[in-house]
């Protein structure tokens, strides 16, 4: 099992020192100039630009300008922002709470909806309650959250005026109204991601459950008189999990790489909005950072994943 | 209009027969921005107007409750001098204030000033080669220091130097700030400076505090703590700032301007989309003021009736043009394509350009896609009938483009497209992705499709069209079209930057990388002259003259201006909101009020 760990992490690292310069690569090649809002400003001479290029280190070459992102990053400095000229880590780690608030409840709503109607499902297949819940599953994962978003805003905002749409990450109040206030801020994002997710997850759970409801085990447990709650608990969704787990695991770089058109629409303040205001700002050092952030985040769990089937299933082993 | 007619018109303004406002507006219709004319009537003994400051109502500082604003795109930084776009400036403004403002007809007005130099109160040298500020006294920082000459001087240390990467550098490069006393700074120039009010003046003009600041000059300037907590003069001081997202602020106490700022916070959201933005304001309340609304007019009018807020126009120097390329972009003379050796094949013509000016569709346009928030610049060139110069034609009249080509040796071929010694006339016309441009080159194509010129339309991403990438082909400086269509802003309030676009030696090549403001590299030695000219003279009325004789030779020929375009902003019913398109535009934030129920 160590030796497993050891062996998978140093296979990590030149996997990620791949995706490093793979975004580097893009990024320098793709267009667009931070300070391309200066080159229509006819009150800023092009020599200001200029110094503003060169003091950033835009002129040099890519592999140069690389090399010193790198060594940069391995001593612990994740850069400094064109746009807002402080640390790429300041600006990041102050969107990292309101993201696994939002995403992370999202997340949470998700599993709450999707593992029990997909075991319910799944028990009773093609029962009424699963050809119902299959069909909101399909609606649910068919319809895009940037639709859903608007639809919500329409209707819980604009006609109902129930809920705020701008989310206000830093509400200025104490007590329960400080409670309530974000509570009812992040109902709708959460709602829409939430399920969103929670679409496709009961999708999962409901055939995981499936495949083990005909094993040859649980007909036994049955035979044995077990109740069918105990039976379809410890004895079926245990296993069924299993995979199920898997694809949570998978699915947490996503908590922290936020969902970008989800928080656009509803103005929240996390990681993905960070990182669209980035792109479109040219802000370099900022889009690789969180983008690398992104893909250490899925190298990682990748690894965690591969290391809970072990655990959950003693039948694999990483001899 | 020549000297003489300004003069006349400069004359009935000092006796009162001609409203202040009216000259400014005939000014604008020669492309000079209100903030020249503005001083052209200062130097000619007219006092400067009301401070737009009067109108201001309350008669206590606070009690206003919350104030709310929501931009849609966010506040990055909180540096004026580090400031990249308008909401950069904008967020900063609420915070630091410049000497004097420019109010919405072109006026200044003091801020920080005791009062606006002139040459009878002795701010203002005869020989152009200096200004005199006097500072208004008991100005105190946030954090209680006093304000003192010395922190002028300092700013423009600070932004001047090179290695600070201040994005104001432009506006200091070109001048020496000393200490008189204590209240008063003088500016000498390098050479003679008509426009001597650039420097400490509106939205390149905010004062930052040298006692926070004096240590981090230079390549330090980033590490400086004040960069994100600013210390300022303005109507409301510092309490949060996350970059990208929230700004908090609360009521500065200790305020310069008698019973301001009325409200006893403030809070600046930034992120979204323009659209949400709106109904924000209009449909469910939830802001009071909203930025930019870029959107399509008929949209912004049914969020307005709404009954919650509504749209209030800010006009400045915002101009949607056409440009026609001088050099031919589909030949490469030593490696470089438009380059200065050739001549466009039909623009070199003067009557295919003026066909051109006959078939853009400004009215219609105006109209159909940009609604209230742009004006055809019809104005530009057909302001009241004795203005209007003999070199521009702003009439769309396709048959009359027609008989000009046709009178030119244009002729219609089989396919119904013009064609001249086996030319035919088939233009690329570019512009940025963006759907009112994208309306707009559909209409031209059509009216140009009815004369027999074929046009390809290219419809380049912003953020490539507008950079200042070297290695791109499709970038507006490259200009390798024909035709290129986007909006230049005059934001600075001098006439002096902005003909540049059209000096012979600023054409935009492969040896200056493309960054030459000459973008049609269209070259005129009459117009390089009398630019020359202009930049020396002193006397602004002499200069205006002479700048709109460059507007003339300019406008009509390889450039056709189309729209002036104001910036939207959406308001809650009741707020007051005093707003300049020539200044920043929270300029005056102090003044915003909510009149009591």
């Amino acid at each position: 099992m160590a030796a497993h760990l050891v062996r998978r992490l140093l296979i990590a690292i030149p996997s990620r020192l791949g995706i490093s310069l793979i975004l580097f690569l893009i990024l320098a090649l793709a267009p667009g100039d931070p300070f391309g809002e200066l080159a229509t400003n006819p009150n800023v001479p092009p020599e200001v630009r200029m110094a503003l290029r060169a003091k950033f280190g835009l002129d040099d070459p890519i592999l140069v300008r690389y090399l010193r992102w790198l060594v940069a990053l391995a001593q612990g400095d994740w850069g400094f922002s064109f746009a807002s000229r402080i640390d790429v880590s300041t600006l990041i780690l102050q969107r990292v709470p309101t993201t696994l608030l939002v995403i992370g409840s999202s997340q949470v709503l998700a599993l709450g909806i999707a593992v029990p109607v997909g075991i319910y499902a799944a028990m009773r297949p093609y029962s009424l309650i699963d050809q119902v819940a299959n069909t909101l599953a399909f609606v649910g994962f068919s319809l895009p959250t940037f639709f859903t978003g608007l639809l919500f805003i329409l209707l819980f905002s604009i006609k109902l005026d129930w809920l705020p749409f701008v989310y206000n990450a830093d509400v200025q109040a104490s007590g329960w109204r400080w409670w309530w206030e974000h509570v009812r801020q992040a109902i709708m994002p959460v709602c829409v991601l939430g399920f969103f997710q929670a679409a496709s997850y009961t999708r999962y759970v409901r055939s995981a459950v499936l495949d083990v409801a005909r094993l040859d085990y649980v007909t036994t447990a049955r035979a044995k008189g077990l109740s069918d709650r105990t039976v379809t608990l410890r004895h079926v969704a245990r296993n069924a999990l299993i995979p199920v787990v898997t694809l949570v695991a998978l699915q947490m770089p996503a908590v922290f790489g936020g969902a970008i058109v989800t928080e656009q629409i509803f103005r929240v303040p996390g990681i993905g909005s960070l990182l669209i205001n980035a792109m479109l700002a040219n802000d370099t050092p900022v889009v690789m950072a969180v983008t690398f952030v992104f893909a250490c985040l899925v190298v990682l769990f990748n690894l965690i994943a591969d290391l809970l089937y072990g655990w959950l299933d003693p039948r694999i082993s990483f001899g | 209009m020549d000297e003489v007619e300004i003069r006349a018109l400069i004359g009935a303004v000092k006796d009162g027969r001609t409203s202040r406002r009216d000259f400014v507006r005939r000014m604008a219709a020669f492309g000079l921005a209100a903030p020249t004319a503005g001083m052209m009537l200062a130097h000619e003994g007219v006092a400067w107007a009301q401070s737009p400051l009067d109108a201001y109502k309350p008669t206590k500082a606070g009690g206003g409750g919350p104030l709310k604003i929501l931009f849609w795109q966010a506040v990055t930084l909180l540096n004026p001098h580090f400031a990249v776009g308008t909401k950069d400036q904008a967020g900063s403004r609420i915070f630091y204030e410049p000497l004097a403002g420019w109010d919405a007809e072109g006026n200044l007005y003091p801020v920080l000033a005791a009062e606006i130099p002139t040459k009878e109160n002795g701010g203002l040298a005869a020989d152009g080669m200096s200004v005199t500020w006097k500072l208004k006294p008991n100005v105190k920082w946030h954090d209680g220091k006093p304000f003192t000459a010395d922190d002028v001087v300092f700013n423009a240390l600070y932004a001047s130097d090179p290695k600070t990467a201040a994005t104001t550098a432009g506006t200091y490069n070109y001048s020496k700030v000393a200490k008189v006393d204590d209240l008063t700074v003088k500016i000498t120039f390098d050479k003679p400076t008509p426009f001597w009010s650039d420097p400490f003046v509106g939205t390149y003009g905010m004062i930052i505090p040298k006692h926070l600041f004096q240590d981090y000059v230079g390549d330090k300037s980033r590490d400086a703590p004040t960069n994100l907590k600013p210390v300022g003069t303005g109507p409301y001081r510092f309490v949060e700032f996350r970059p990208g997202d929230m700004l908090r602020a609360e009521r500065n106490p200790d305020y310069h301007l008698p019973n301001r700022p009325h409200f006893d916070t403030l809070e600046l959201k930034g992120g979204g989309d323009a659209v949400s933005a709106a109904r924000a304001v209009m449909q469910t309340g939830e802001y009071d003021y909203a930025w930019n609304m870029q959107v399509e007019d008929d949209i912004l009018k049914r969020l307005e009736t709404g009954g919650r807020g509504r749209i209030q126009m800010t006009w400045g120097g915002n101009i949607e043009f056409f440009l026609l390329n001088a050099t031919d972009p589909n030949v490469e003379v030593d490696g470089e394509r438009a380059s200065l050796k050739t001549k466009h094949f039909a623009f070199s013509d003067p009557a295919v350009r003026d066909a051109m000016n006959l078939i853009v569709e400004r009215q219609q346009t105006q109209q159909f896609i940009y609604g209230r928030t742009a004006k055809a610049t019809a104005n530009v060139v057909n302001g009241p009938a004795r203005f209007v110069s003999k070199n521009t034609k702003v009439e769309q009249n396709l048959a009359k483009a027609e008989t000009l080509l046709e009178d030119a040796g244009w002729k219609k071929g089989s396919d119904g497209i013009r064609a001249k010694d086996g030319k035919r006339l088939k233009f690329v016309f570019q512009t940025s992705i963006n759907a009112p441009r994208q309306k707009t080159q559909a209409i031209i194509k059509q009216a140009a499709q009815k004369i027999g010129i074929e046009m390809e339309l290219n419809a380049v991403p912003a953020s490539v069209f507008f950079s200042s990438d070297v290695a791109n082909p499709d970038t507006y400086t490259k200009f390798f079209s024909d035709v290129e269509m986007y909006t230049t802003t005059m934001l600075q309030p001098d006439p002096g930057f902005f003909m540049l676009l059209f000096v012979s030696w600023e054409a935009a090549t492969k040896e200056n990388k493309w960054q030459g403001r000459n973008i049609t590299r269209w070259q005129n030695q009459e117009y390089d002259d009398i630019y020359k000219a202009a930049q020396l003279e002193l006397d602004p009325v002499k200069r205006a003259s002479m700048f709109v004789r460059c507007n003339d030779l300019a406008v009509g020929n390889y450039c056709l201006p189309l729209l002036w375009r104001a910036t939207a902003n959406a308001i809650e019913n009741r707020l007051v909101v005093p707003e300049s398109g020539w200044d920043t535009i929270l300029s005056m934030i102090s003044d915003w009020y909510r009149p009591a129920a």
